[in-house]
């Protein structure tokens, strides 16, 4: 059974515009880490804000444990949110914080003791009860967030772009804790986030949104080898994948799978442009290329190659090489709904 | 949090103290002057030789004699005590819903409206005392302790809810939403969350509401002409100063006693004020 469910759930802030969430149809299963992706404005923080209770939506149904929770108050869901900025009670201990969804829900001293033990264990925390939030470094706030969200066994937790306030050594850590924790708990979360590694690192599933609506649901592994259409391809993966208008249809490949020479002909079936690199970046473990397609039926054509940086042909800028794409590797779209569409040849 | 920048150079200690000691010496005076008159004999007070800085002669009670004894000093005070309490509990009643209301609830006209009612605030008194006047005496309240009471909270509700919106406007709207995840009702988030967070605002509120009843002259003077109906700000005023005579000592004495506990409040719920209340909540 779908623990949070939504049925063509839609928010409109002002009337007559483009609504901010549009006909979003979501279910999460039991258990899982199903992540909401998409750059900021797409609609994806007030999608989770409606299935709190902190928004109310304009039309369409939320459903909680198979049932309609429309009209219930944030309390009565009886779900956990973590904000952004964490929102602790500035004037309370670290203690009072964590016990503070008990008290409101009459648990006895002794069981809210009993609770802030349990999260704060999981989460390292113990030693912090006596302090305040102010007195906390980003990552203890956080962990404060989580074990005021985890302490009273909640069915779903909701997680709003929790780790973006942290610095970028933190947040990698932090992802992989949470992550854990979460596996650990096995209850079903939903994690906002505009941070497609995040996404990628954490979901079982992914739902990628852009202008309010879903572009597609699917395990990382899907929305990043087999997108939707060209936003989802472009909006995942850094570089983006490259696009390129062909006749009739769009094709889209990866810069991974723009090979040098020698490398792309040995998986078969390919198509092989000249490429003009133009500049590179080294990133250690890799090498970014930036050019342009150069004769052919793309001439002038922008493109992005990624290569390991253990490849160690020359390729330095300025100069024209060969370079090939896996026939398997080609995606193609549909230029007018740029939804994914038949595999075609390309020219070459 | 940034740490706070520590002046250590000789120059920068001296400026240091020399402020310090300026604004002590400037703030302090008007106390040191009210405490040395009430003591003063008249002969020493009149004495144009003498230092006016200092007690030339023994100090006397006698002023404070007059004042507990020949006046109704301490009817003022326990005047002023039961209008100001009940002035501020009006006051915090009708505020501090309004400017959370304000604040939180009707989005872009909350600003409009709230600067509409200080507006009100700035209407002077001296304007208002008329009309206000006919509305005590249908309300049959002249020359009665109540009028007054019922016309402050006209001008400290006004002030107080523009100034408590102030601090409601900081308190993150993540908390609130926070807390009625967290399982309380818009109003018991309102009433265990943004109150105690808002305490400097309250009190701020508080100790302007009671300072207003204890000097304000315009109303008091106009509505209530009876000395045991009077509260502070005019009864000293009007019974210690009789035509071009100035029962000096007695009136330093009245200042003295009424502002001193004001005073030692304020100093009190200064640093509450000061202390960044809801650093460290957000980011």
């Amino acid at each position: 059974m779908a623990v949070v469910e939504t049925r063509k759930l839609t928010k409109v802030f002002k009337r007559g515009h483009l609504g901010a969430v549009n006909n979003v149809d979501l279910e999460s299963r039991e258990g899982e880490f199903l992540v909401l992706l998409g750059p900021s404005g797409s609609g994806k923080t007030t999608l989770l804000r409606m299935i709190a209770g902190l928004e109310e939506p304009t039309s369409g149904d939320i459903l909680i444990g198979g049932k309609v929770v429309n009209d219930l108050t944030p309390r009565e869901r009886r779900i956990a949110m973590v904000f952004q900025s964490y929102a602790l009670y500035p004037h309370l201990s670290v203690y009072n914080n964590i016990v503070f969804p008990l008290k409101a829900q009459g648990v006895d001293k002794e069981g809210q003791r009993k609770q802030a033990e349990w999260a704060t264990s999981l989460l390292g925390i113990q030693h912090l009860f006596e302090r305040k939030p102010r007195e906390l470094s980003g990552g203890e706030r956080q962990r404060v967030a989580l074990a005021r969200a985890i302490v009273r066994e909640p069915s779903v937790f909701l997680l709003d772009e929790p780790l973006s306030n942290l610095d970028a050594k933190l947040r990698a850590s932090a992802r992989e804790e949470l992550e854990q924790f979460q596996k650990r708990l096995g209850t079903t979360t939903i994690y906002v986030t505009h941070d497609q590694v995040e996404a990628m690192a954490m979901g079982d599933r992914v739902v990628v949104m852009s202008q309010g609506v879903v572009r597609q649901i699917g395990t990382p592994t899907e929305v990043y080898d087999e997108p939707a259409d060209t936003f989802v391809a472009t909006f995942l993966g850094s570089p983006p994948m490259n696009i390129i208008p062909a006749e009739g249809v769009i094709a889209g490949f990866r810069p991974e799978h723009f090979l040098p020479p020698g490398v792309a002909e040995r998986m078969g079936a390919h198509v092989s442009y000249d490429f003009h690199i133009t500049h590179s970046e080294y990133l250690g473990a890799e090498r970014i290329l930036y050019g342009a397609i150069q004769g052919g039926p793309f001439d002038q054509h922008r493109v992005i190659s990624r290569i390991p940086a253990t490849h160690d042909a020359d390729l330095a800028d300025g100069s024209v090489h060969t370079f090939a794409v896996a026939d398997r590797d080609l995606k193609f779209f549909d230029p007018q709904t740029e939804k994914r569409t038949t595999v075609r040849r390309l020219p070459s | 949090m940034a740490s706070r920048r520590r002046v250590k150079t000789w120059f920068g200690i001296m400026v240091m103290w020399a402020v310090r000691v300026f604004f002590a010496v400037v703030l302090g005076f008007p106390f040191y002057w009210m405490l040395i008159t009430t003591f003063k004999r008249n002969s020493d007070l009149y004495d144009l030789k003498n230092n006016p800085f200092i007690l030339n002669e023994l100090p006397t009670l006698d002023h404070l004699r007059w004042l507990f004894h020949e006046t109704l000093f301490l009817r003022w005070v326990g005047n002023t005590l039961f209008a100001g309490t009940i002035v501020v509990v009006i006051t915090l009643l009708l505020a501090v819903p309004a400017a959370y209301a304000l604040a939180r609830l009707t989005g872009a006209w909350g600003a409009q409206l709230g600067i509409g009612i200080f507006l009100t605030y700035l209407v002077p008194s001296t304007l208002l005392f008329i009309p206000l006047s006919k509305v005590i005496s249908a309300l049959g309240l002249q020359d009665s302790l109540w009028s007054v009471i019922v016309v402050y909270p006209t001008f400290t509700i006004p002030f107080s809810t523009w100034l408590l919106m102030g601090f409601f406007k900081s308190i993150p709207k993540d908390i609130e939403d926070a807390a009625m995840v967290d399982g309380l009702t818009r109003w018991g988030a309102f009433v265990k969350l943004m109150i105690p967070m808002s305490t400097s605002g309250i009190l701020t509120v508080v100790i302007f509401a009671f300072t207003l009843v204890t000097q304000e002259f315009v109303y008091a003077l106009t509505f209530i002409s009876s000395a045991n109906q009077q509260t502070v700000g005019v009864g000293v005023p009007t019974f210690l100063v009789r035509g071009d005579v100035f029962y000096w000592g007695s009136l330093m004495a009245a200042c003295l006693i009424t502002s001193l506990p004001i005073g030692v409040l304020y100093n009190i719920f200064l640093d509450k004020f000061i202390e960044g209340f809801t650093v460290g909540a957000v980011k």
